[in-house]
């Protein structure tokens, strides 16, 4: 069992996990502005630990339809990782991409036609991606990601699946959030979901015993 | 007008009638009502893990199915309830993504119905009805007037059972 837990963390290990996070986001907004033609700036990203609890109202009311984008993790570690927005920028982002690629969104709420979820998946994907290879590179690790899951639903429903994998392990989770854009500005929430031992392993790698 | 009282993700709550218990927004977690229809008192609990024994870390007996719902019980008991007179009816337990039922996140869900299940079985405690499983998240409410369980999702009619 890893030696790992949220509940004993220090500052220098959450100062590591937030520099990880700022380089993933920033990675992750190159990536969509690669990929929808947009110059995008990116905020310092926040990062919090939030009691397990509380993790289903972090982003919003719990009843708020969000959009959850879900990726499993292999080989040198093996975790998940999420990636969330609100159903607004989704849209936006949606039918950016669409237009890129010469097809119709504008769908509203919490409607998406089947190709704009697909979209969804695709920036949700890319954005992970991005995020992922920030941190295989600064630790060495080979860290391989599955394809996306979606999942248009209630804020607290979709955020009980990081809750009760880090409630496996302690009373905490780790949330980055992250703004981007240009002409608008993009809130995005990334929730890492390493397996316990894992957490040991990427500290680990960048020198880190614990 | 009863109050309505609102139980968080791993809390319980219990309260009689009018009030309404409710949690919000339940995925994989499960949300098991108990309720006596001679006191009207109810209880609801919103359990996120099947079982306490295997996790290191259990100090907050309502995360988990077993510890939980035996709480629960014994919180109905101490109201004067007898436990032959509860009945349970639960919900939630949905596997929020398409992931392989063979990994922990793809059968977290349907583990944390078998568990709850289980645990009112050895409890000795009627399950009425249940509503589990799927691909969606679901809010509750516990109506203690009279025992409905009142299910809400996104896009979908309320449902009651």
């Amino acid at each position: 069992m890893g030696k790992f837990s949220f509940d004993n963390i220090n500052g220098m290990y959450f100062d590591i996990l937030k520099e990880i996070g700022n380089i993933g986001a920033g990675n992750a907004t190159t990536a969509v502005a690669t990929m929808l033609n947009l110059t995008l700036e990116m905020k310092v990203p926040k990062v919090e630990l939030i009691a397990v609890e509380d993790l289903g109202s972090a982003i919003g009311p719990e009843e708020q339809t969000i959009v959850g984008i879900f990726l499993e993790v292999k080989q040198d570690i093996s975790g998940s990782i999420m990636f969330l927005m609100e159903l607004e920028p989704a849209h936006y982002l949606v039918d950016r991409l669409m237009g890129v690629m010469g097809g119709v969104g504008g769908s509203k709420g919490a409607d998406f036609s089947d190709m704009e979820l697909s979209a969804l998946k695709e920036i949700g994907n890319i954005i992970a991606g991005a995020y992922l290879s920030a941190l295989s590179s600064m630790t060495n690790l080979v860290i391989l990601p599955s394809i996306p899951y979606i999942s248009v639903d209630m804020a607290a429903a979709i955020l009980s699946v990081p809750a009760i994998q880090f409630g496996q392990y302690g009373d905490n989770a780790l949330m980055i959030q992250t703004k981007f854009g240009a002409d608008r500005m993009i809130d995005g929430y990334f929730i890492l979901l390493p397996d316990e031992d894992s957490y040991d392993k990427i500290l680990g790698s960048l020198g880190i015993t614990l | 007008m009863g109050a309505v009282i609102k139980v968080g993700m791993a809390d319980l709550k219990t309260g009689k009638a009018p009030d309404i218990l409710t949690t919000l927004g339940l995925g994989s977690c499960i949300g098991i009502a108990l309720w006596d229809s001679q006191t009207k008192i109810g209880g609801l609990v919103h359990i996120m893990l099947p079982d306490s024994s295997k996790i290191r870390n259990n100090s907050n007996i309502a995360k988990f199915a077993d510890t939980g719902i035996a709480e629960l019980v014994h919180q109905m008991e101490k109201l004067g309830v007898p436990r032959r007179r509860m009945v349970a009816k639960i919900a939630g337990g949905a596997r929020m993504f398409e992931v392989s039922g063979k990994t922990s996140v793809g059968n977290i869900g349907q583990n944390n119905a078998i568990a709850s299940k289980a645990k009112l079985k050895e409890l000795g405690i009627r399950l009425a009805a249940e509503d589990t499983g799927l691909n969606y998240g679901r809010t509750v409410e516990l109506d203690c007037n009279n025992g409905d369980y009142i299910i809400k999702a996104v896009g979908k009619p309320i449902k009651k059972i």
